[in-house]
C-alpha cells in the first residue's frame, strides 16, 4: 500500500462567470498520512473551501486526481461515489442539520441512506450520541440547540457511517472561544479513538496550533508552504505564514491596555 | 331589499334573515364544491410544476435548461392574462373536456388554469428558500436525488409551502366568486344577479359576510398549521 492515505496530486479549478473566469486552485499537491489531523490555513478567498469540496466532489475539479485509500475518488461514477462518499464525513461551519429532522432523525439519515435495520440505528446512535456527549437531546430538534450542540451532531452525523476520513470546512468559526475548544477537543478525541483521518480547514492559527499535526499555508489558489505545525510556527517561510504568525502573536503578547496600542 | 329604500341597518339585519339565508346557503354548497376540488388539483398540479421547475433549474437536481425554459414560459404566459380573460378562454377548453363550457365544473377548469401556474411560482420560490448548505451536507452523505427530494427539501420547506398554499387557495375563492358570472352559480352568481342587477342589497351583503367568514377561516387553518410545524421545531 502507497505511503499516504489521501493524495491529491495537480488538483485544478476555474469558475466561469459571466464575464471573467477565476481559477481558484492552482495545482495543489497534498498527501495526508492515515490518522493524522492536516489543517490548511488561509486568508478569506484562498480557495480552502474548493479545495476541500474537491476531495468529496460537492465541486468537480477541472484536472488533477484525488485518492483516498485505494480508490480514485476523481474517477468514481456517481453511484460509486454516492458510495464513497458516505466514507467520507464532512462538517460545516454553519452545522447544515435537517430542522425538520430531530438529532436522533439527523444521524439516522446516512444510516437509512446505507439501508440500517432500525434496531442497528438505534445501538448505533446511543453509541455516537455517547460519544459527543448529547445522549440528552436525542429528541430534540437542532431549534433548540446551541451552536456547540448543533455541531457536536453535525459530528455525531458525519461520523455515523464510520468513514475513514472526515472534512472540516471551518466547523468551529461560528462557535465562541470556549465551544471551539471542546469542539476541538472532541475532533482531537475521535481522531485518537478512530485514527480518523481529519482535513481542517480554518483561517484561525489558534485551531491549526491546538489540534493539529501538519499544516499547509493555502493563498491564491497554492499552497505555498507545508510542514508540522512546530515548524512552521518557529520558521515560517513564504510571506503569508510570517503574517499570520505575526498576527497571532501580536495578539497572544498583547496586554490589556492593547486598546491604546491599537487605535 | 335595496339600499335605495331602506336603511343600512335595515337591510344588513334583513340579510341575516331566512329568507335571505334560504338562497345564499344552496350557493355556498356550489362554491364550496368548486374551492375544494380546484384547490385540490391545484395542490396537485402546482406541486409538481413548481417541484419541476425547481429541479430542471441551473442549481437544481436534474438541471435541463430547455425544460425549464420552457415551463416558465408556459407559466408566464398564463400569469400574464386577468382571470376573467383566462375563464373566457378556457370555455371552449372546458366545452372540448366536459361537453359543455356553464357549470360548476366547466368553472373548475378556469380555475385550474388560473391557479395552477400562479401556485406552481409559490411553490417554486418556497422551494428555492431552502439553505444550499443543508442539501450539500445530504449530497456529500451519498444521498441520491429521491431521497433529498423527498426526505429534505419538501419537509425542510413545508411551513412555506402550508403558506403558499393557503394563499392560493384564498386567489382560488375570490376567483371562484368572479367566475359565478360565467355560468358557474354559486355566491358569486347571486351577489352580481340580485346584489347588481336587482337591487337586493341584502342578498349582497350575505355573500359578503359568507365571503369574509370562508377566507379568515382558511387564512387561519393555513397559518396555524404552519405555525405548529415551526413551533414543534423550535424555529419560532
Ligand atoms: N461557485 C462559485 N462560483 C464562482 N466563484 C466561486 C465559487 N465558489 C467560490 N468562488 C470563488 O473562489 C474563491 C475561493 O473561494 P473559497 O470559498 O474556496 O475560499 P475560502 O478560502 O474558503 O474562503 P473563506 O475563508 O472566506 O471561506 C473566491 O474568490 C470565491 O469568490
Ligand atoms: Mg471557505
Amino acid at each position: 500500500m502507497e505511503e499516504y492515505f489521501i493524495e491529491i496530486k495537480d488538483l485544478c479549478k476555474t469558475f466561469h462567470n459571466k464575464k471573467e473566469s477565476v481559477q481558484v486552485l492552482k495545482g495543489i499537491n497534498l498527501e495526508v498520512k492515515k490518522g493524522e489531523i492536516y489543517g490548511i490555513v488561509g486568508f478569506s478567498g484562498a480557495g480552502k473551501s474548493t479545495l476541500v469540496r474537491c476531495i468529496n466532489r460537492l465541486e468537480e475539479p477541472d484536472s488533477g486526481t484525488v485518492r483516498i485509500g485505494d480508490q480514485m475518488i476523481t474517477s468514481l461514477g456517481k453511484k460509486e461515489l454516492d458510495v464513497q462518499r458516505s466514507k467520507i464525513g464532512m462538517i460545516f461551519q454553519q452545522f447544515n442539520l435537517f430542522d425538520s429532522m430531530t438529532v436522533y432523525e439527523n444521524i439516522a439519515y446516512p444510516l437509512k441512506i446505507k439501508g440500517w435495520k432500525k434496531e442497528a440505528i438505534r445501538a448505533r446512535i446511543d453509541e455516537l450520541l455517547e460519544l459527543v456527549s448529547l445522549t440528552d437531546k436525542k429528541n430534540a430538534y437542532p431549534g433548540e440547540l446551541s451552536g456547540g450542540q448543533k455541531q457536536r451532531v453535525g459530528i455525531a452525523r458525519a461520523l455515523a457511517n464510520e468513514p475513514d476520513v472526515l472534512l472540516s470546512d471551518e466547523a468551529t468559526s461560528a462557535l465562541d472561544p470556549q465551544t471551539t475548544i471542546s469542539v476541538l477537543d472532541l475532533i482531537r478525541e475521535i481522531n485518537e479513538k478512530l485514527g480518523l483521518t481529519i482535513i481542517l480547514i480554518t483561517h484561525e492559527l489558534e485551531v491549526i496550533r491546538y489540534t493539529c499535526h501538519r499544516v499547509a499555508v493555502m493563498e491564491n489558489g497554492e499552497l505555498l508552504e507545508k510542514g508540522s505545525v512546530e515548524e512552521i510556527f518557529e520558521n515560517p517561510q513564504c510571506e503569508t505564514a510570517r503574517n499570520f504568525i505575526n498576527v497571532y502573536n501580536k495578539m497572544r503578547s498583547a496586554g490589556p491596555d492593547r486598546r491604546s496600542e491599537l487605535i | 331589499m335595496s339600499l335605495y329604500k331602506f336603511s343600512f341597518w335595515e337591510v344588513l339585519a334583513h340579510s341575516f334573515s331566512e329568507e335571505v339565508w334560504s338562497q345564499v346557503l344552496p350557493a355556498l354548497g356550489e362554491t364550496m364544491y368548486m374551492v375544494v376540488i380546484s384547490s385540490v388539483f391545484v395542490l396537485l398540479f402546482g406541486v409538481i410544476l413548481g417541484l419541476v421547475v425547481v429541479l430542471t433549474g441551473r442549481e437544481g437536481l436534474y438541471p435541463c435548461a430547455p425544460l425549464h425554459a420552457v415551463l416558465g414560459a408556459i407559466i408566464n404566459c398564463f400569469r400574464s392574462l386577468p382571470q376573467v380573460i383566462i375563464i373566457i378562454v378556457m370555455l371552449p377548453v372546458a366545452r372540448l373536456l366536459l361537453g359543455q363550457s356553464y357549470g360548476s365544473n366547466a368553472c373548475i377548469i378556469s380555475l385550474i388554469a388560473s391557479c395552477v401556474p400562479l401556485f406552481a411560482r409559490l411553490v417554486e420560490s418556497s422551494l428555492l428558500e431552502i439553505d444550499k448548505g443543508k442539501l450539500e451536507a445530504a449530497k456529500a452523505m451519498g444521498s441520491g436525488n429521491f431521497r433529498i427530494l423527498f426526505r429534505i427539501m419538501l419537509p425542510e420547506t413545508l411551513p412555506s409551502l402550508i403558506r403558499s398554499f393557503t394563499n392560493a387557495v384564498v386567489i382560488v375563492i375570490s376567483m371562484t366568486a368572479l367566475a359565478g358570472n360565467f355560468g358557474a352559480g354559486g355566491i358569486g352568481y347571486i351577489a352580481v344577479t340580485f346584489g347588481y342587477t336587482r337591487y337586493q342589497h341584502d342578498l349582497l351583503f350575505a355573500t359578503i359576510i359568507v365571503l369574509i367568514i370562508i377566507v379568515q377561516l382558511v387564512q387561519l387553518v393555513g397559518d396555524t398549521l404552519s405555525k405548529i410545524i415551526l413551533k414543534k421545531r423550535h424555529l419560532i
